[in-house]
């Protein structure tokens, strides 16, 4: 492993990095930030959490401020994409300000700090969570609806995708790399037979999971966040992605985010006016799991190999791959 | 032969300053940071002690899959990508006498190592898939 010394890494300095910040609180919001702490998680965004004239805010930023990733939008574009979520009556967090280059903080926006947790495994298994559970999977299914039938402005020239584009840029990362994976091809081999008849594109929000989502004890799902992967494609992908079993959290038997079934989490979406092609949202999921398998075995352990991000968190992630083997063994074999 | 103490117990001892002297002084995202760390350090005491047996046996039944002759080359890396380009092909899926076994094993034997602690390990376990061999 090459370790390099890129000027980003002396960016994280902590108190440089906290001057930054409050000098873009005096200037965009008038007055000094305080209490400013990292919130734990993220592999792929930083979180930071401050409070600014008696205000609380998020900052979320690229990983040491760095450019994004291939697959991210950019952060404008992001911000534009929750501006258009909100104002079709869907819960997300307010952007309060877009980071220009002036500030010298990376690609980032700040957003207004919502209360609620976003920890799956807070969700599943705290008390406090008991009675909102049940509903999550019907709330899940009505935003979905909400969500596949807002008309996006072509300004924004979002990325587009498809089943087979998707399955194609994944199998190309897995050829790519030195070590052969046979699950995985089995993977891309039934996928490849079973590609699901092409539908209208939608705004698809692209990282729609557990751990994505807000919940309140009071109210069940009150924000909807992470939109750096959203892009026009197949509204059923939406529907599977957050079946993938990693996503389950070790709920298995709740095949919705480890909180609920797909027959109720169909259903609502089907009420609010979206349609449910179950074969194709179950090559989704198939889809969804390789996908996850290829980043963790490909993209997090170039990302670490590569000296890009040599942290302990990017390395383990890489790890994280085999779950996704016997995981797609079983789907594979109708167990699922 | 390396001298002692063997790499094993210099790993435990890692393990215990990280749970014992470093974790307690930690606080935010370096305390997450080293909570990983630490399950780190176990993936690597549970590979020093299984991956050579679970090799021999991958090895073994990919020779077997594949009918290598025994001129062939035979490292893993060699016979998993042979594999892959009969998967690939179509030639064997999971209707391939013992490529079901043989995967399941491989995957079973990762998860063993990586995350045994993973609750699809545990429903395969449950549905008494096998375990890989340990040699």
């Amino acid at each position: 492993m090459t370790k390099k010394n890129h000027p980003a890494a002396e960016k994280t300095d902590a108190s440089d990095f906290e001057t930054r910040i409050d000098e873009l609180c005096q200037s965009q919001f008038g007055a000094g930030v305080t209490n400013l702490k990292r919130l734990s998680g993220g592999a792929s965004q930083e979180s930071w959490q401050f409070i600014c004239d008696a205000k609380a805010y998020v900052l979320r930023r690229n990983p040491g401020g760095k450019s994004a990733s291939q697959n991210a939008l950019p952060k404008a574009s992001e911000a534009a994409i929750i501006d258009a979520a909100a104002a079709a009556g869907i819960c997300v967090p307010r952007v309060s300000y877009i980071c220009t280059p002036s500030d010298d903080i990376g690609e980032a926006y700040v957003m207004d700090f919502i209360e609620g947790e976003t920890i799956a495994r807070k969700i599943l298994r705290d008390a406090e969570f008991d009675g909102v559970r049940p509903d999550l999977a019907t709330q899940c299914g009505e935003v979905l609806a909400r969500l596949h039938q807002i008309e996006v402005s072509p300004l924004l020239d979002l990325p587009h995708s498809d089943a087979a584009g998707e399955l194609k840029k994944y199998a190309e990362f897995l050829h790519q790399h030195k070590q052969p994976h046979p699950v995985f091809e089995l993977a891309v081999k039934w996928l490849s037979d079973n590609l699901p008849p092409p539908r209208a594109p939608v705004l698809v929000h692209g990282d729609f999971r557990n751990g994505n989502i807000m919940v309140s004890p009071e109210d069940g799902l009150v924000a909807l966040l992470d939109w750096e992967l959203t892009h026009i494609g197949d509204p059923m992908e939406d529907l599977g992605w957050p079946c993938v079993p990693s996503w389950r959290f070790g709920q298995h038997d709740l095949p919705v985010g480890g909180f609920g079934q797909r027959a109720d989490f169909y259903a609502a979406y089907e009420r609010k006016g979206g349609e449910v092609d179950e074969a194709s949202a179950r090559f989704w999921e198939i889809l969804g799991t390789l996908k996850w398998g290829i980043m963790c075995a490909v993209l997090m352990s170039r990302a670490f190999e590569s000296g890009a991000d040599p942290s302990v968190e990017r390395g383990s992630i890489g790890r994280r791959s085999s779950e996704t083997e016997i995981d797609l063994l079983r789907m594979l074999l109708e167990q699922d | 032969m390396q001298d002692r103490p063997a790499a094993e117990d210099l790993l435990a001892a890692v393990r215990g300053f990280l749970n014992d002297t470093a974790m307690p002084q930690l606080q935010g995202h370096a305390a997450f940071s080293a909570r990983v760390a630490g399950n780190v350090l176990d993936i690597l005491a549970r590979e020093l002690a299984l991956a050579p047996g679970f090799q021999k046996a991958e090895t073994r039944r990919l020779k077997a899959l594949l009918d290598v002759g025994p001129d062939a080359k035979d490292d893993l890396l060699t016979l998993n990508r042979a594999l892959c380009d009969k998967i690939a092909s179509g030639e064997m899926d999971l209707s391939t006498p013992d490529l079901r076994d043989h995967l399941i094993k491989v995957s079973m034997g990762k998860l063993a190592i990586d995350q045994p602690r993973y609750q699809g390990y545990k429903t395969a376990q449950a549905n008494n898939w096998p375990e890989e061999e340990s040699k």
